[in-house]
C-alpha cells in the first residue's frame, strides 16, 4: 500500500520542479550526417519473456522486432505487405499458402525454412507450454485438439509443409485477413537451436534468442539492466542504418526521461504525463506523438435495467466533454474518440456514433430524463491504473449536466473489476480498455461485442451484430470485409454497449544523437528507420 | 560474549521463521488475481491462467491452502531454492543481481552519513551556539523537512540534467561516482539525524564530569574532545546508523526508482505492484536478516565503546 502511494506521489514534486525550470534545449534533433557505424539506445521497461510466442508485451516485442524479420509488414495505409514471405495467398480464404523468400538465415546460420514456422507456432498453440500469445492460434485447424490439461494432439492438423520453403495454413473457418495477423511478434519462426527436443524449447532460449532479423544478440539479456544488439550483415532484407542498438531498461520512465534531456539516452517511448507540461519546451521538435492502437471507453452493464435503454446510454455520452477531458486531465496525450475502432486499422471512419459524440449538455438531459435514467450513477475503475482524475471528472460532467448524483467507485485491481463483471454484481458504468492484438477492425469488434466475445463484459447480444461480424470474417475480400465490419459498428453506434471515450496516443521523445525516429502500430520504434547523428 | 552472540543467533532463527511466516500470510491474504496484475488489462488466455494457476499452486486457497503453499515454501527455501517469480526467473538470482548495487549504494549513504554528519556534529557541539552550529541546526531542519521523494528528482534535475555535474541516472552497472549522487542523495537524511544526536551528545558531554576532570589534569583540548567525548558520545549515534543501514537498503525504493538503479528496492517494488508473492517473500526474508545482524552488530560494539557495557 505505502508503495503505491508513494509512486503516486512522485508525480507532484516532479511536475513542479519542471515547472518551475522548464528551459527551451530543443529544437535541434534531426540534423546533421548520419552514423552508421553507431549504436542508439532506447528505453524499454523489462521484458517479461524473449520467446515470440510468449511475448505479448510492448518492451518484448520491441527486442524481438530486432532479432526477427516479420512475415510481413503494413504500408501507409495499414494493409499489409509481404517482408520475408515472398507471398502469401489463399483461394479460399480457408486454406492459405506462405512462400517464404530465399537467403534468409537464423544468426547461427540455419537457413530459414516451413519447419522453422511450422515448429514455433505448434509450440506456442500448445496449451502446457502456457505461452501467453496462445490465443493467436485460435483460428488455426486443430487448434482446440492441442488445449486443455492433457491435449489430444501436439502438433495443429492446419499447419503443413509443402517444401523447404512452402507451407500451409488451413484455418477452422474462412478468414479474409489471415495476413493481417501475420505481421505481429507470435508469428516468428524459432530455428532448431532453440529446441532441445521436439516440441521443448531449449533452457537458456530466450536469455539469448537467436531470430533471422536485422540484429543479432551481442551477449546475453541482462536482466533490469539491458538487452544489446549488432546488425547481422548477411540479412538479405533492407538492413538498419546503424550498427546496433541498446536497450536499457528503466523501470521508471521520469527516470528514462531525464536521461534523454541528458543525452544519456536517445529515446524514449512513453513520455511520463508529468513531463508532458514541459516536453515541448524541453525538446522541442524531438518531442513527437503517434495515434496508437489503444481506446478508452465508459461500458454499460446492458443486463441492467437502468442502463438497458440505448436513449439513456446516448444521453451520458452526449452529457461529457470528451475534449475538455483529454486538454485539461491528460495534457492532450490522449485524443478523444467517437469511433469504435482505432484510427490505427484499415476501415477506420471518424465519428461513427454521430449525434451521441456531440457534446450537447441541453439535449443530454432532456433526452435523459424521457428515457428515465437512474438518479444515481456509479463510475467503476481500477484503482491502481492512474484513472481516478478523469473519472472523478466525468462525474463532475454528469452531475452538471445531467442533473443526478454520480460517484467514482475504485476496486484496487483490473482483476477485481473483472471478477465482479464476471459475477454480473452491479458496479455501475465502468472503464473499460483495449489494446489491439492486429490491425483489423475484427479484434475491435469481435472478442468485445459478439454474444460470446471473450472480453464482452456488458452482456451485449445482438444476432444481427454477430451475424455481420461472421460474414466480414468469412468475405471474399478485404474490402468485402472491411464494409461488413463497419455495417456491425454501424449497430454499435445506435445501440452504444459503451461509449467511445479517447484513443491513445504514442507520445515519445528522443535526444539530439539520433534522427528518423518513428513508431510502428504495434507502438515500437521502427529500428530499420532510426538514425544516429554524427 | 560469545554466550551473548550464540543466543542472539538462535533468537534470529525464530525472528527470521516468524516474519516469513507473517509475511507469506500478508501477501496471500492480500493476493487478488496475480495473474491478471502480469498481464496488466490485456486479457488472459484460459492455457496462460491453467499453466500458471497449476506452476505456483494458485488453487490452494483458504488456510489449508495457505499452510500447504507456506511449508512448500519453506522446504524449498531450506534447500537454498527462493523459488521462481511470477516471470520465470529465479528470484535467488535476482537477489544476487539486485544486492550488490543496494548495498554499495548504503554504504556511500552512510559513510556520507558518518563523515560529514559526524564531523559537523561534534564541531557544532563544540561551539555551541556558534554561527556554525545555527546554520547546521537550519540546514538540518531543511533536509529533514524535504522528503526523499522531493529530494531525489530535485537533485537529479539540476546536478544531473541542467548542470550536469553527475550522470542523470545510474543504470545496472554503476561506477562509484555514478553512485555518488544517489548515495548523497540517500544519506541525506541520515546525515541530517547523525549531526544532530552527534551535536546534543557532545555538547552534553562536554559538561560531564569526567571531562572537567580531564581538563584539570591539564590534557590537551584536542585529546578530551576526540578520546573522551567521542567516545562516549557515539553510542546513540551508532544505535541510530545501525538501524539505519537496514532502512537504506529497504528503503531505498524512491532513489533506486528515480535513479533507475535496479537494486532491492527496485525489485521490491516490482514484486509489490504486479503481486509477486514469492519474489517479495524473498526479498523481505533477506531484508530481515539483514536488520537483525545489523542490530547485533550495534549491541557487540556498544561493549566496545563502553567497557562498562558487559553481556553475560
Amino acid at each position: 500500500m505505502r508503495v503505491r502511494r508513494l509512486a503516486a506521489w512522485t508525480a507532484l514534486p516532479l511536475a513542479v520542479t519542471l515547472g518551475l525550470v522548464a528551459c527551451g534545449s530543443g529544437g535541434n534533433g534531426g540534423s546533421g550526417e548520419s552514423d552508421p557505424n553507431a549504436a542508439v539506445r532506447i528505453e524499454i521497461a523489462e521484458p517479461q519473456h524473449l520467446v515470440p510466442t510468449n511475448t505479448n508485451e510492448t518492451s518484448g516485442s520491441q527486442v524481438l522486432a530486432a532479432l526477427f524479420s516479420p512475415l510481413v509488414d503494413y504500408d501507409e495505409a495499414n494493409k499489409p505487405y509481404e517482408v520475408a514471405a515472398e507471398s502469401i495467398t489463399s483461394e479460399d480464404n480457408t486454406t492459405w499458402t506462405v512462400k517464404l523468400k530465399d537467403g534468409y538465415t537464423f544468426h547461427n546460420g540455419e537457413d530459414v525454412t516451413a519447419d522453422n514456422y511450422v515448429d514455433a507456432w505448434n509450440y506456442g498453440a500448445y496449451a502446457p507450454n502456457g505461452q501467453n500469445s496462445n490465443y493467436f492460434f485460435e483460428k488455426i485447424a486443430g487448434y482446440d485438439d492441442l488445449q486443455g490439461d492433457s491435449p489430444k494432439a501436439q502438433t495443429l492438423s492446419g499447419l503443413k509443409k509443402v517444401d523447404d520453403h512452402t507451407f500451409t495454413v488451413t484455418l477452422s473457418q474462412p478468414y479474409s485477413e489471415f495476413k493481417s495477423i501475420l505481421g505481429y511478434t507470435a508469428f516468428y519462426p524459432l530455428p532448431k537451436a532453440a529446441f532441445s527436443a521436439p516440441g521443448k524449447l531449449a533452457d537458456g532460449y530466450e536469455q539469448a534468442p537467436i531470430g533471422q532479423g536485422p540484429f543479432k544478440m551481442k551477449g546475453s539479456w541482462q536482466h533490469d539492466a539491458k538487452v544489446e544488439v549488432e546488425r547481422y550483415d548477411a540479412f538479405p532484407g533492407q538492413q538498419p542504418k546503424v550498427a546496433g542498438v541498446e536497450f536499457r531498461i528503466y523501470q521508471q520512465p521520469t527516470a528514462a526521461y531525464a536521461d534523454v534531456l541528458s543525452d544519456n539516452l536517445d529515446v524514449i517511448k512513453t513520455i511520463p504525463i508529468e513531463n508532458l507540461s514541459t516536453a515541448a519546451t524541453d525538446l522541442g521538435d524531438r518531442y513527437q506523438q503517434s495515434p496508437a492502437s489503444t481506446l478508452q471507453v465508459l461500458a454499460f452493464p446492458t443486463f441492467e435495467q437502468e442502463y438497458s435503454n440505448p436513449d439513456v446510454r446516448k444521453a451520458i455520452s452526449m452529457a461529457i466533454d470528451r475534449e475538455e477531458i483529454t486538454r485539461s486531465i491528460f495534457k492532450d496525450s490522449q485524443q478523444p474518440a467517437r469511433s469504435f475502432v482505432s484510427p490505427v486499422v484499415a476501415g477506420y471512419r471518424e465519428n461513427t456514433i454521430g449525434a451521441a459524440g456531440e457534446f450537447d449538455p441541453a439535449k443530454a438531459k432532456a433526452l435523459y430524463q424521457a428515457a428515465g435514467g437512474p438518479s444515481k450513477i456509479t463510475l467503476s475503475y481500477n484503482g491502481d491504473g492512474g484513472h481516478k482524475d478523469w473519472v472523478d471528472a466525468t462525474c463532475n460532467q454528469l452531475k452538471a449536466n445531467l442533473g443526478v448524483d454520480c460517484v467514482g467507485n475504485a476496486e484496487p485491481k483490473f482483476a477485481d473489476l473483472l471478477t465482479k463483471l464476471k459475477a454480473k454484481q452491479s458496479v455501475g458504468l465502468f472503464r473499460m480498455g483495449w489494446v489491439m492484438d492486429y490491425p483489423s477492425m475484427e479484434n475491435y469488434l469481435g472478442p468485445l461485442y459478439s454474444s460470446n466475445g471473450s472480453s464482452n463484459y456488458y452482456g451485449y447480444s445482438n444476432p444481427e451484430f454477430d451475424k455481420l461480424l461472421a460474414e466480414g470474417v468469412s468475405a471474399s475480400s478485404e474490402e468485402e470485409a472491411i464494409k461488413k465490419y463497419q455495417a456491425a459498428e454501424d449497430l454499435l453506434a445506435e445501440e452504444l454497449p459503451v461509449i467511445p471515450l479517447r484513443f491513445g496516443q504514442n507520445n515519445f521523445g528522443h535526444s539530439t544523437k539520433v534522427k528518423n525516429v518513428e513508431m510502428d502500430l504495434f507502438d515500437r520504434i521502427d529500428l530499420l528507420k532510426i538514425e544516429a547523428v554524427k | 560474549m560469545f554466550r551473548f552472540i550464540v543466543r542472539r543467533l538462535l533468537q534470529m532463527v525464530v525472528a527470521f521463521f516468524g516474519t516469513t511466516l507473517i509475511v507469506y500470510a500478508l501477501m496471500f491474504a492480500g493476493q487478488g488475481d496475480p495473474i491478471q496484475a502480469l498481464a496488466g488489462e490485456r486479457p488472459v488466455t484460459a492455457a496462460q491462467r491453467a499453466y500458471l494457476t497449476e506452476k505456483y499452486h494458485l488453487d490452494a486457497t483458504g488456510v489449508g491452502g495457505f499452510f500447504y503453499r507456506y511449508f512448500d515454501y519453506i522446504s524449498n527455501l531450506l534447500r537454498g531454492d527462493l523459488g521462481e517469480s511470477l516471470t520465470g526467473r529465479s528470484i535467488g538470482e535476482i537477489l544476487a543481481a539486485a544486492w550488490p548495487v543496494t548495498i554499495k549504494l548504503a554504504l556511500i549513504a552512510i559513510a556520507v552519513a558518518v563523515v560529514f554528519g559526524v564531523t559537523a556534529g561534534v564541531l557544532a557541539g563544540i561551539r555551541r551556539a556558534s554561527i556554525f552550529d545555527n546554520a547546521t541546526l537550519l540546514l538540518t531542519l531543511l533536509v529533514l523537512g524535504i522528503p526523499t521523494i522531493v529530494l531525489a528528482p530535485l537533485a537529479q534535475y539540476f546536478l544531473g540534467v541542467k548542470w550536469q555535474l553527475f550522470p542523470a541516472t545510474s543504470g545496472a552497472d554503476p561506477d562509484f561516482y555514478a553512485l555518488l549522487l544517489p548515495g548523497i542523495v540517500l544519506g541525506s537524511l541520515s546525515l541530517a539525524t547523525a549531526l544532530r544526536l552527534t551535536r546534543t551528545s557532545v555538547a552534553e558531554n562536554l559538561r560531564a564530569d569526567y571531562v572537567r576532570t580531564a581538563r584539570s589534569k591539564g590534557l590537551p583540548r584536542r585529546r578530551v574532545v576526540s578520546v573522551h567525548v567521542l567516545r562516549n558520545s557515539l553510542i546513540p549515534v551508532i544505535t541510530f546508523l545501525g538501524v539505519e543501514l537496514g532502512n537504506l537498503m529497504s528503503g531505498a525504493i524512491i532513489t533506486e526508482g528515480v535513479f533507475n538503479i535496479p537494486g532491492v528496492g527496485f525489485n521490491l517494488f516490482r514484486g509489490i505492484r504486479t503481486e509477486d508473492g514469492p519474489l517479495v517473500v524473498g526479498i523481505v526474508s533477506v531484508l530481515v536478516v539483514v536488520y537483525l545482524v545489523s542490530n547485533l552488530v550495534v549491541d557487540v560494539l556498544y561493549a566496545v565503546l563502553d567497557p562498562r557495557i558487559r553481556y553475560e
